[in-house]
């Protein structure tokens, strides 16, 4: 965990959405001008709401989507260029998806499908076999009654362990999981985070881990990363993200989780209403409107990722210096 | 016992036999729930959880699926109901929400149409009143500018907005009984909150009694007082929340419990997960259907079912193990 690995940086993602025939052309803004490293051999989590662009950073981050802005950097080089291919580059980040049976071809049987990706790159197909059987075997599905099998044959969390040895098929060096156990059943869910834990010190893996769940993105990472409407919020050593933010959203997020405790629940909601739309998002700060801390300069200044305590980021007009707000420290001279 | 259970379920087996084998969704439930009680029916996806909720308003479809027992709510057995009398049922005594809002309701009429609709149809009256009914539910579940938003079609609002709107219409005729089949699972944590309180607090309000399916025991604890653990087709565990949650004493809850993620574990520590995997409804294997998974199992599990142990006060599991599972005195 000493240097990056992945670097990303001003990086924007727009969907133009169909405004009126003589309207201004609206966009929807899913990633809006995000920084941050991923270090060689952590698991960075992300979270936040639905529609806060962690799924849509995920898909960038895979290239499987052209951002409008910005850059991603793999041990150094440029991502698309000639230092390092799309294809060379796709072959040290790969992905696990939510949807098990969606992200496997139903025809395949699912010896083939995990051979498939190294046959695409050059892997002669014996070796590329070979390597598919030694992968179920990893993820605990026999290669013998397993090898032959096509996925509806499997059930969710045989499929997801597939899903999983497809994508280490290639050898990488990362692995996004973008939801990748939130469809199984909460005792199978254990069962397949274990065995990303058991993976990854094998194949010294780096993890990009994208959940809902913030139970379970505490228990998997080393460093959280929280969005909120395109934007990155907080970023910072998970235990200092669920026990210690800065960001009133971070505080307002760890406190929505159940308490698991009858005698104490909980008994206000941390927050109001839903997340604002991303076509249109409030100015200045983007929690503002939400926010209980928030004062008149929130609305109308943008706050920007300030070093908070050590590896820890957060972007809020409170700890940042002579921002105006009455929580902010003085400017160091 | 002096006074029934208002909701009194009786050895409930529920089949769909419309695919090439049967598949024995629920496998003999008893469950009963009393005035103004919250009990959560916590289970995986394929327990019966939310078969028998479905039970319980006839929405299963009645042509492929073959129900046994009895189920009864305030003296009125709802599976001898006409089908004029099960509408009347629907929504008077019991009614329903959904997971998912933007299905359960209609795209193309006002929320106000809706809700008011509904009223007019149960109770008579005219339109008017129950578009000041409408209102007032409205603000009871704390919809911002009801006024305004009772003329939104459901389209027009966000995912926390409709799950209250949908709250209001199923509270429109003041039933005894409200059925919550995953209210919040698509949400957001922090607007799932706010929906897990507002449960609660009409609960206390209107003193309705709420049957609450999830598969989130954190969830469960919010909003219950007793919790049904099914497993299945079966409800394998139920008692008071807090017994559950501190002193559970089937294989399975204690395994779903020891498997959470939680904040007081150490970096890099494996989760104590359960082997295996659920059953299969259309191949159930014979006697408890947890025994292939479970550590205490013994050659009897697999021979024949268990009956509820009493292991506290309130407090039963289908368990022939209950003496291995018992907690250890201090």
């Amino acid at each position: 965990m000493t240097k990056p690995l992945l670097t990303v940086r001003g990086l924007v993602k727009h969907f133009p959405i169909a405004g009126g025939l003589f309207g201004p052309k609206k966009v929807v803004r899913a990633v809006d001008d995000i920084a941050f490293d991923v270090m060689d051999g952590e698991t960075l989590g992300i979270v936040g709401e639905s529609g806060c662009g962690k799924s849509t950073t995920a898909r960038l981050l895979m290239h499987l989507m052209d951002p409008t802005a910005g850059e991603i950097l793999f041990d150094g080089a440029k991502v698309g260029t000639p230092d390092l291919s799309l294809t060379e580059y796709r072959r040290q980040v790969q992905m696990v998806f939510q949807d098990s049976y969606a992200s496997l071809n139903p025809r395949l049987t699912i010896e083939s499908s995990i051979a498939f990706g190294p046959q695409v790159h050059g892997v002669p197909q014996r070796e590329a076999i070979e390597r598919a059987r030694d992968l179920l075997a990893k993820v605990g599905l026999e290669p013998s009654r397993f090898a032959g099998r096509y996925p509806h044959e499997l059930s969710g969390g045989q499929r997801q362990r597939i899903n999983i040895a497809r994508a280490l098929a290639l050898r990488p060096k990362i692995v996004i999981l973008d939801e990748a156990v939130s469809a199984l059943d909460k005792s199978v869910e254990a069962q397949v985070l274990n065995l990303l834990l058991d993976l990854k010190d094998e194949f010294k893996l780096t993890y990009v881990f994208i959940s809902h769940d913030l139970h379970v993105v505490r228990y998997m990472s080393d460093r959280v990363m929280v969005m909120y409407l395109g934007k990155v919020a907080e970023i910072g050593p998970s235990e200092a993200i669920f026990d210690d933010p800065f960001h009133p959203y971070s505080a307002a997020l760890t406190r929505s989780m159940p308490t698991m405790d009858p005698d104490n629940r909980t008994n206000e909601a941390p927050l109001f209403g839903d997340p604002p739309n991303p076509i249109d998002p409030p100015p200045g700060c983007r929690f503002h409107t939400r926010c209980s801390l928030a004062e008149g300069v929130c609305a109308q200044r943008e706050p920007v990722l300030t070093r908070a305590a050590e590896l820890h980021d957060v972007a809020c007009l409170r700890s940042e210096p002579g921002s105006g707000h009455s929580a902010a420290p003085a400017v160091a001279a | 016992m002096a006074i029934p259970p208002l909701v009194d379920i009786r050895d409930l087996h529920v089949t769909f036999t419309g695919g090439p084998k049967p598949i024995r969704a629920i496998n003999g439930v008893d469950l009963s729930l009393e005035r103004g009680e919250t009990l959560a029916i916590l289970g995986e996806s394929g327990s019966g959880k939310s078969v028998t909720l479905r039970a319980m308003l006839r929405l299963n479809p009645e042509k492929r699926t073959k129900v046994e027992g009895s189920i009864t709510v305030g003296g009125k057995d709802v599976l001898a109901l006409g089908s004029k009398d099960l509408q009347a049922f629907r929504g008077r005594d019991v009614s329903m929400i959904f997971q998912e809002p933007a299905l359960a309701l209609d795209p193309v009429y006002t929320l106000g149409h809706q809700i008011a609709e509904t009223i007019v149809k149960h109770d008579g009256g005219s339109w008017d009143d129950a578009r000041k009914r409408a209102l007032d539910l409205f603000e009871r579940v704390r919809i911002p500018s009801p006024e305004r938003r009772l003329d939104n079609y459901p389209h027009e609002m966000s995912g926390g907005m409709r799950q209250r709107a949908m709250i209001a219409l199923a509270l429109a005729c003041n039933p005894k009984v409200l059925l919550a089949d995953e209210p919040t699972t698509a949400l957001d944590a922090t607007v799932q909150i706010q929906i897990l309180l507002l449960v609660r607090e009409l609960q206390r309000e209107f003193g309705i009694a709420v049957m609450f399916v999830t598969h989130d025991i954190g969830v469960a604890v919010e909003v219950a007082d007793r919790v049904a653990v099914m497993y299945g087709g079966r409800i394998v565990e139920t008692g008071p929340i807090r017994d559950i949650l501190n002193a559970p004493r089937h294989p399975y809850t204690i395994g779903l419990l020891k498997s959470r993620a939680h904040g007081a574990m150490t970096k890099g520590q494996r989760l104590d997960a359960i082997p295996g995997s659920p059953p299969d409804l259309a191949n159930l294997p014979p006697g408890c259907s947890f025994a292939p998974r479970c550590k205490l199992a013994l050659p009897a599990c697999s021979e024949s079912t268990p009956d509820p142990v009493e292991v506290g006060s309130g407090h039963m599991a289908r368990c022939f193990r209950t003496e291995a599972t018992a907690p250890v005195p201090a």
